[in-house]
């Protein structure tokens, strides 16, 4: 009852101030008319009664704001009134407002912005049931490097895991859709039937059964939520319809929930079962061949070092029933990853080191926002001591203050939220190639509320030193500035600026050595020529091209097409392309096994290519001969190797001659005919690369997409579409991918360091200004005060050269003092972003030197206004103004 | 009117206490209450009005008074207090209270060595 009461009484104040005053008046007004009374009655004159009533019980007015002073009413009122007082304050001087609400809105906002990512990618959890017992098993190279296994070995660990509750391969497919609406090729996964078991998230619908897994089993699929939206309207009646694949009917069996995320494929759309031999039958199938990404889901309670230690175990121990060949005998064990570490484990670095970078820049901000509340601040203290004087005690001037940081931070917050916004958005489209997790990033609710947090630790840091400057001059009375307590002042302020150069600097040197890596590793030869080539990935579907043969022909003829058309000076096919992002690599084993017959690597980058592809991509040619057409079926299997493993296997022999398995030792060894230079391709920033390259005629793997080499004369974007209808003319159903320039493919494998390197000097710059900005601030304000001295300085006879030097003195002073520093902070700190450094050391000299110039240049163009304004004080002025 | 004695300030809480009493024998404008509290007392409480007026809209936030403007003997206007029943209840605790922590200090004052 009582809440209700206080609660309505004070809303009636609120709501009308002056009636309620008036009443608190009548009731102190008649108090006091009583005592009057009372006094009269007693026997005292009118006048007289009054004074003695006066002299009891206080002035009319003191009585009235003591009884007004009570009810939470009154604490709103101050709130809106200092709110109010605030609004107009910061109204009063725009230009600080304004850069102040800036300065935080940027800080916050990149920090903001780049948290969200980071929880996205990196943070949270997978989105499934007990993400954290989902694995990724690997086969392993020899030199540790994880190999796709093959379907043997997956059905070997499948059976003897204890620890695994389920298990599932998979492999990329993308069938086209046809039907009533356009033919569309689509992303999809050939999986095996216990797949989304172990995902955890079971499609709608009756799903994959394990007896329909086997050779020629039923053709089913699953659908992706936005597939069956978008391309069968939402059926309700879709399961156990039948949909057009790759010109074969496929039984619909369930459709996948609408937020559900393949994270092996997050573009995958359709699933169905791998369908391969589990008798095994022969070597020669593809049941072992390493190509399949084996993921598991472990039993709740194990954890990853359990299942290590099993599959060591198993890998370890060969027991009757499941047959190894030489290339997967698992001799060099598997490889357990959690699932979501190696989906973002790649770009974790680079995400890391950027959002080092926004949290130093944020610190800038913070700390130029207090430079600015200091500058602002001392101007206002002759208003703090006046209000002390006429009665405000030192708390409310505090609380005034307060408020108005609160205000700033508000605003700067809000204002900071919408550039987090827009970040958001330029960071998707300028991720690196392949973020993980793409779709899954957006501000949300958990970003708005680190953003608030944010807001408040720096609305606190950046009050505290003004309120305590302004409790001080509350404290201290009117008070003639003297220039001492400037000094004092100022030491404060230097020290601000010194750490916003130092931390300035830490920017400054990560986006240096990071420019120079980007730098070091475009000028690193890649092993071909870019210039003027032009590929695209072709690839084979639909029952026609099932058969190699068939494949092959179609192929062979689509090159020579291409060949044909005009402006085409060479062309061929190869079934991996460097720096696409493909890795497929083989084993390569001596046949004349005098040593070791394993080369001790990671096994070779296999390249079957069509004769011509060296010229084509302008590789060199460094002993014996190139493939030609010789090399055809029912020749002697010849092979192409490189420098690298030239080296490796035969040291300083003549590789000429000798023999190689490539993967499969069963069948005739492959010659070596000639050695080619090296050629990157798993990066830039990787070493030389064994690569072993065969023609398609004489090679057992007949693959269904191969990559188009086309170096062109003249304009590369106008032969496209000639190049597509030259294979089109073939045939028009096979789907051309992947269109790039070479130049451009380079380019972009090294997305993710080029995006840390816009991002750091994007905050190095704006750092840098900051720090300038800093610099002038000072050193202006600090000529300002020091006008006076400055005349009588230059009365007494100091040249205009000694004045510019004082004063250039202090700014340089400064700069050198935050270099230091910060300089030694990069030492330390650029450690961190070593991960992302190529060819060049964190304390690369040539970086620090470089950054250090750059610094005293911009130190200098800030001092240079105040000094010229330092060497224009006319003694005779400033002597007489005092 | 005997000397009054020396005076002493009334404590906030004492005062919500006396002020409840002496509502609780008639409802009373705000100087009527300070008269009452001060003869009563022999002088010994003096209470100022802002005190006083402030305690008054405490206690009728709280629950425990009423208050209306009506016109005295003499045609002034005045706000006059009464006590409510939730008032009464608070008075009697309060009262109970009071006499044991009385009794109390008494005992520990009395106490010889």
């Amino acid at each position: 009852m009582s809440l209700l009461r206080q609660l309505i009484r004070g809303v009636r104040t609120l709501v009308n101030r002056p009636a309620a005053d008036r009443e608190i008046a009548d009731e102190v007004d008649h108090f006091l008319a009583e005592a009057r009374a009372d006094l009269e009655s007693r026997g005292l004159a009118p006048g007289e009664a009054r004074r003695q009533a006066r002299l009891r019980f206080g002035d009319a007015v003191a009585v009235r704001e003591q009884v007004r002073a009570y009810g939470w009413e009154n604490r709103v009122e101050s709130f809106v009134l200092d709110t109010r007082h605030a609004v107009r304050r910061l109204a009063r001087s725009p230009g600080f407002t304004i850069v102040t609400v800036l300065t935080l809105a940027l800080g916050m906002g990149a920090a903001t912005a780049i948290l969200s990512v980071v929880n996205a990618v990196l943070l949270r959890p997978l989105p499934y049931p007990q993400p954290e017992n989902i694995v990724l098993i690997d086969d392993r190279a020899a030199d540790s490097a994880p190999v796709d296994v093959t379907f043997g070995s997956f059905r070997e660990i499948e059976e003897r895991s204890r620890v695994l509750a389920a298990a599932a391969v998979s492999r990329p497919w993308q069938p086209t859709v046809t039907g009533e609406q356009e033919p569309e090729r689509l992303d999809g996964l050939r999986v095996s039937a216990r797949y989304f078991d172990v995902l955890g998230i079971p499609p709608e619908g009756p799903g994959f059964d394990r007896t329909d897994d086997r050779a020629s089993g039923p053709a089913v699929v699953v659908l992706s939520s936005i597939l069956w939206r978008q391309r069968f309207g939402a059926d309700s009646a879709i399961v156990g319809r039948q949909i057009r694949l790759d010109e074969q009917l496929y039984t619909v069996v369930g459709v996948m929930p609408p937020d559900f995320e393949d994270v092996l494929l997050p573009s995958a759309r359709v699933w169905s079962l791998l369908q391969y031999d589990a008798t095994l039958p022969s070597h020669a199938g593809r049941e072992w061949g390493h190509h399949l990404r084996m993921v598991g889901r472990m039993n709740a309670g194990a954890n990853t070092a359990a299942l290590r230690a099993e599959l060591d175990a198993i890998a370890g121990q060969r027991v009757a029933g499941f047959d190894r060949p030489a290339w997967a005998s698992l001799e060099n064990g598997l490889l357990v990853r959690q699932l979501r570490d190696a989906v973002t484990g790649g770009v974790r670095p680079t995400l890391l080191a950027v959002l080092g970078a926004a949290l130093v820049l944020l610190l800038i901000a913070c700390v130029n926002v207090i430079h600015l509340q200091l500058a602002n601040g001392s101007r206002r203290s002759a208003e703090f001591a006046l209000r002390a004087a006429l009665g405000a005690g030192a708390g409310r001037i505090v609380r005034q203050l307060v408020t108005e940081t609160v205000l700033l931070t508000l605003m700067g917050g809000l204002a900071g939220f919408a550039v987090a916004a827009l970040c958001v958005r330029a960071l998707v489209a300028l991720a690196p190639e392949g973020l993980p997790r793409i779709d899954s990033i957006g501000l949300d609710g958990a970003s708005f509320a680190f953003a608030l947090a944010l807001a408040s630790v720096v609305a606190i840091c950046v009050g505290v030193a003004p309120a305590r400057a302004a409790r001080r001059s509350a404290g201290g009375g009117l008070r003639r500035e003297s220039p001492r307590t400037t000094g004092g002042r100022h030491a404060v302020r230097r020290a601000l600026v010194i750490a916003e150069i130092a931390l300035a600097l830490v920017l400054l040197v990560s986006a240096g050595l990071l420019l120079r890596s980007v730098q070091r590793i475009f000028a690193a030869p890649s092993g071909f020529d870019a210039a003027g080539v032009v590929v695209m990935q072709v690839q084979t579907s639909g029952r026609h091209l099932e058969s190699d043969g068939a494949r092959q022909a179609f192929f062979t003829r689509a090159l020579a097409a291409v060949r044909a058309t005009p402006g085409v000076e060479a062309a061929a096919l190869t079934s991996q392309l460097p720096l696409s992002g493909e890795q497929d690599r083989y084993g390569v084993r001596l046949a004349d096994a005098e040593e070791d017959p394993r080369l001790q690597d990671g096994g070779a980058f296999r390249y079957t290519v069509t004769p011509g592809y060296f010229d084509a991509l302008g590789i060199p040619l460094r002993r014996g001969r190139l493939l030609d057409e010789r090399d055809g079926p029912g020749a002697a299997p010849a092979v192409v190797v490189s420098e690298s493993l030239a080296r490796r296997a035969f040291g300083g022999r003549d590789p000429i001659g000798q023999r190689v398995h490539i993967g499969r030792t069963d069948l005739p060894a492959f010659t070596i005919v000639g050695v080619v230079g090296d050629v990157k391709q798993a990066s830039l920033a990787a070493g030389p690369a064994d690569a072993v390259y065969t023609t398609p005629a004489q090679m057992y793997v007949s693959d269904r997409a191969l990559w188009l080499v086309v170096r062109v004369r003249g304009d590369a974007a106008a032969l496209v579409p000639a190049l597509r209808g030259a294979i089109r003319s073939v045939d028009p159903d096979q789907p051309i991918v992947r269109v790039a320039h070479m130049d451009r493919l380079v380019a972009d494998s090294e997305s993710q360091r080029r995006f840390a390197l816009s991002a750091f000097q994007a905050f190095a710059g704006f750092a840098l200004v900051l720090a300038v900005i800093g610099i002038f601030g000072v050193v202006s304000a600090s000529v300002t005060d020091r006008t006076r001295e400055i005349g009588v300085r230059t009365a007494l006879g100091a040249t205009r050269v000694r004045i510019l030097g004082l004063v250039l003195g202090e700014g340089m002073g400064m700069a050198a003092t935050g270099a230091v520093l910060g300089l030694a902070a990069s030492l330390v700190v650029t450690r961190a972003v070593a991960s992302l450094l190529f060819g060049v050391k964190p304390y690369d000299p040539v970086t620090y030197l470089a950054v250090g110039a750059v610094l005293a240049v911009a130190a200098l163009v800030a001092c240079c206004i105040p000094a010229l304004r330092a060497v224009r004080v006319e003694p005779a002025v400033t002597l007489r103004s005092d | 009117m005997p000397l009054p004695e020396p005076n002493t300030d009334v404590i906030q809480g004492t005062l919500d206490m006396l002020v409840l009493k002496t509502l609780s024998l008639a409802p009373l404008h705000g100087y009527g209450i300070a008269r009452h509290i001060e003869q009563l007392s022999r002088g010994v409480f003096k209470v100022n009005p802002g005190s006083l007026l402030t305690s008054l809209n405490r206690l009728e936030r709280a629950g425990w008074l009423d208050s209306e403007w009506r016109r005295t003997e003499n045609a002034r206007r005045a706000k006059f207090y009464s006590l409510t029943r939730a008032g009464r209840k608070r008075l009697e605790r309060e009262t109970t209270d009071w006499k044991r922590r009385v009794a109390a200090v008494g005992r520990l004052l009395e106490a010889k060595p």
